[in-house]
């Protein structure tokens, strides 16, 4: 099916404009959670939450504006750690989760979080459905390789021949690569961070939340427990930044080509953006009018029940 | 007495064009007034195997498929083997007698062979003998041509003149032939000058969603409950509902929490392999303290099991769906008209007490037919969304900062939207404390975790002054009650006439409709004083019995069931009584005569 760019202009144009930005300058403090988190001190967890904040602060979204949704997995308590709307879902769900969410009222603005246990392991289909329908949500995943809330199994980010609990041999397994698995699922912008980069992180997350679509943001987040061949050594000596390379994230075979680099070094950044392909709800007829459905009135007006019954005479 | 009890079978292979004539003879009956009850058994094929129809019309209201065929319109010779033995005196067979021979009939059996060569010589294509059927059948009826050839040229407009044309020819000669050749039913089909209406179960619990005000509706085709998609898609622009085809149940459970977590009223259905794969989502919807319905229209199972037949065999599936302890509501409608009415009813419980609710469909209800009065679809119902603040913009004062899962008389914490300032909040699947933070003090301390428990399973206790008790149908000092739940009603009731008319067995009936939680103290009143119980149901170990056993200590006298995949015909349950009442056996397991 080829797309009408007019249509979607006006498509677009319908929506309800974007969120609404907070009055005053809003500082991480504004988001600071009920809750101090539990995570092990120097866990990389703890780079993403503030990178999270600082991003939602810097693009002044209201606290209240956005749900952070998670699933299980140490990384999926992070909704208990800020102030906006949080859902800490099944393990594996909160992508379908925040999909409902998203349709239900997308006037607010989607951010999910979890480990890659939980979204690229039990929650893998979800995972693909999501990009190739292009939800608009804001996808961090906080990837130590590792499972660790369960003391430290193989993850479907393991390495070959890693030696865990449940593979005292090492791994026998291909692990995924979720960057050039994103990109050909369909997912609209494909970044990969480092917490160790937090400044560079913060930048891919905005970029991620203004985006109009499925953004993933793969984040290294070193389990300082359970996994120590993936620690802060091992990636300070091999990341460096695709912007240094002038990578264009238009082009798709360097995209495909720096995502598969694993080995001396390895790429952060933004590999791949599309801004042409709209989202999931611009494309939906049934939020052309009326704003959000969860704001919509309920019942049913006498006319049209007339013709539903209409149709069974 | 009713007038008129009219039952017409149409029999053929999947993609021989049963459905069209079967909704043209539908909408033919309930335009007259006349009440209709339809079963189609089929197999799991999409072209080819074996499909038959029954439809049953009367004057009066119309409890089950029943136990008799008058006419039956065999498509096949394959139908014509199967189905003749079950043709009795005074029955009519139509067929093209080009292509099927009929067999050894009963005697008194009409066999009505016509020629599709010479009544539509230049006609091609298999589907031209189902219009020249329907037109002799619709003769024998007294039904005018008129009507038919209205409908007819309805049908074939977009195809053009000559299109139509041909079909009207078809269909005069047929009707024609009819005249000259069959003998006609002894009374023409009567006409009330009311009109009536006739919809499917999943019809009906789709119409009911919307009526509810369900504004996203997802679900993964799973037959029998495909039909409650199809609904909602074809409607979905038309009324405002979102709705989505997901990967797969986990997806769908998920969603529709996500949208009923933002304020939808969401809805989802599917059929018991799907629901296994819904139950930790519906825990997790208990957990996070969301509303949301979903259905499971029961095939018979187990696993893939017969996907195009039915059974009550779910009960305790979705009663110990997911881990652990949590409330939630599950209701049986008891028909096709109740399934339009149970889901708004289900709805203002859910949104009220925050929990999941569960309708247990089957196939029969679902897939089944019925006609209903018009006056009886009201959308215009009551809809209560319970204690939701930010859903009208005005919100309560913060005192001392908003707790999600706050501590109340009677469980139920005021839930707050997305996107209402200053009522941030996690809902979370953990047990956590009254303002929601879940943290390793508060899941693990014993005293919490108790509290927080017993705040949510306390709902249960209100939910059941507001859900109708069930009533007695029959006098109360019968010999006999029936006992049965959600589907069965209708065809208990005509057992129970039946019982009467041709036994002089007096028997009642007592049909449960809300299954969890269960009217125990009401239930128990009644059946203190029934002389012999018999439970029917539609499933190999008695799930409902032993449901019943469990929460009253009541053990019934006897026991009907059927698990073999087709619904009881009231003869069955007749069948059964008399041989419990002789004291021939305890459990009679009835064997079915219509093979499909």
């Amino acid at each position: 099916m080829s797309i009408d760019t007019a249509d979607l202009e006006a498509r677009s144009s319908k929506i309800e404009s974007r969120l609404p930005r907070a009055d005053k300058p809003l500082t991480v403090k504004d988001f600071k959670g009920k809750a101090e988190p539990d995570w092990c001190p120097g866990c990389g967890d703890f780079g993403v939450l503030a990178a999270l904040k600082q991003a939602l602060a810097e693009l002044g979204v209201r606290p209240h504006d956005s749900i952070v949704i998670s699933g299980i997995g140490c990384s999926s308590n992070l909704p208990g750690y800020i102030s906006t709307y949080g859902m800490h879902t099944l393990h594996g769900r909160a992508l379908s989760v925040a999909t409902g969410a998203q349709l239900a009222n997308h006037g607010l603005k989607i951010i999910v979080t979890g480990g890659d246990g939980d979204g690229y392991g039990i929650g893998g289909n979800h995972f693909i459905h999501s990009m190739r329908r292009n939800v608009d949500v804001t996808y961090i995943v906080m990837n130590n390789q590792i499972y660790g809330l369960t003391t430290g199994q193989l993850s479907p980010t393991s390495t070959k021949g890693m030696k865990t609990k449940s593979t005292p041999a090492g791994s026998v397994e291909n692990p995924i690569n979720p960057i050039p698995l994103a990109i050909a699922a369909g997912a609209t912008y494909v970044a990969r961070a480092y917490t160790g980069q937090v400044k560079h992180m913060v930048e891919l997350i905005k970029g991620g939340i203004k985006h109009r679509g499925f953004a993933l943001i793969d984040a290294f987040s070193p389990c300082v427990t359970f996994n120590l061949e993936n620690d802060h050594d091992f990636f300070k000596q091999r990341t460096y930044k695709l912007e240094d390379r002038k990578h264009d994230p238009t082009d798709f075979a360097a995209a495909m080509k720096y995502g598969y680099e694993w080995g001396d070094e390895i790429a952060i950044g933004l590999f791949w953006k599309r801004d042409d392909l709209p989202a999931l709800d611009q494309l939906e007829p049934v939020l052309d009018e009326g704003g959000p459905l969860a704001r919509r009135p309920l019942g049913i007006a006498p006319d049209m029940a007339k013709s539903l019954i209409r149709e069974l005479m | 007495m009713a007038k008129v009890d009219l039952s017409v079978a149409i029999g053929g292979a999947a993609g021989q064009g049963i459905a069209t004539p079967g909704d043209i003879l539908a909408r033919i009956f309930v335009r007259r007034g006349l009440h209709l009850n339809a079963y189609n058994a089929y197999q799991s094929i999409v072209r080819g195997g074996h499909i038959f129809l029954t439809l049953r019309t009367s004057d009066e209201p119309v409890l089950s498929f029943g136990d008799k065929l008058d006419i039956m319109i065999p498509l096949n010779q394959d139908t014509m083997n199967r189905h003749l033995g079950l043709m009795k005196s005074g029955s009519t067979v139509l067929y093209n007698g080009d292509k099927i021979k009929p067999g050894t009939a009963a005697n008194g059996v009409q066999l009505c062979p016509f020629s599709v060569k010479e009544l539509a010589p230049n006609v091609r294509g298999d589907l031209v003998q189902n219009t020249i059927a329907l037109a002799a059948v619709l003769r024998l009826m007294g039904v005018e041509f008129q009507i038919l050839e209205d409908i007819l040229t309805l049908q074939f407009k977009r195809k053009g003149a000559a299109v139509v044309g041909e079909n009207v020819g078809v269909a005069r000669a047929g009707y024609d032939y009819a005249a000259a050749h069959f003998k006609p039913l002894p009374m023409p089909l009567p006409d009330s000058g009311k009109k009536l209406a006739f919809f499917e179960g999943n019809q009906a619990l789709a119409m009911g969603g919307a009526a509810a005000g369900v504004r996203f509706y997802c679900a993964y085709p799973m037959s029998p409950s495909s039909g409650v998609l199809h609904w909602m898609a074809r409607h979905a622009q038309q009324l405002g509902i979102m709705v989505r085809q997901v990967e797969d149940e986990i997806g769908v459970i998920n969603m529709a929490i996500g949208a009923a977590h933002a304020g939808c009223r969401a809805m989802c259905a599917t059929s018991g392999g799907g629901f296994a794969l819904m139950t930790e989502g519906l825990g997790a919807a208990a957990m996070m303290e969301i509303p949301v319905v979903c259905i499971n229209v029961q095939r018979a199972g187990p696993a893939t099991g017969v996907p195009t037949k039915t059974e009550q065999g779910d009960l305790w599936q979705v009663m110990g769906a997911g881990q652990g302890d949590y409330p939630r509501i599950i209701v049986a409608p008891t028909t096709i008209p109740d399934c339009f009415k149970t889901v708004p009813q289900l709805f203002n419980l859910v949104d009220k007490f925050q929990c999941p609710g569960i309708i247990l469909s089957d196939l029969l209800l679902s897939e089944g037919r019925s006609s209903v009065d018009p006056a009886e679809l009201d959308f215009n119902v009551p809809i209560n969304r319970g204690e939701v603040i930010g859903l009208n913009g005005a919100t309560p004062p913060l005192n001392g900062g908003y707790k999600r899962y706050e501590f109340t008389d009677d469980g139920i914490s005021p839930r707050a939207l997305p996107g209402t300032a200053g009522f941030e909040h996690v809902g979370a699947t953990d047990d956590k404390d009254e303002d929601g933070v879940r943290s390793s003090e508060e899941i693990t301390s014993p005293h919490k975790r108790q509290a927080m428990h017993e705040k949510r399973m306390r709902k249960m206790e209100s939910i059941l002054p507001l859900i109708e008790p069930p009533q007695l149908w029959g006098s109360e000092g019968a010999d006999v009650t029936l006992l049965g739940w959600g589907s069965t009603q209708g065809v208990i009731r005509e057992a129970i006439q039946q019982l009467k008319a041709t036994q002089g067995i007096a028997a009642n009936a007592l049909q449960i409709k809300w299954l969890v939680p269960l009217h125990v103290a009401a239930i128990t009143a009644t059946l203190s004083k029934s002389k012999k119980l018999i439970i029917v149901e539609n499933n190999y170990s008695g799930q409902f019995a032993r449901y019943l056993r469990s929460e009253t200590g009541i053990v019934a006298d006897g026991h009907i069931r059927k698990y073999d995949g087709e619904p009881f015909m009231p003869h069955h349950i007749v069948d059964g009584v008399k041989a419990i009442v002789a004291g021939t056996t305890q459990q009679y397991v009835p064997v079915h005569e219509i093979m499909v």
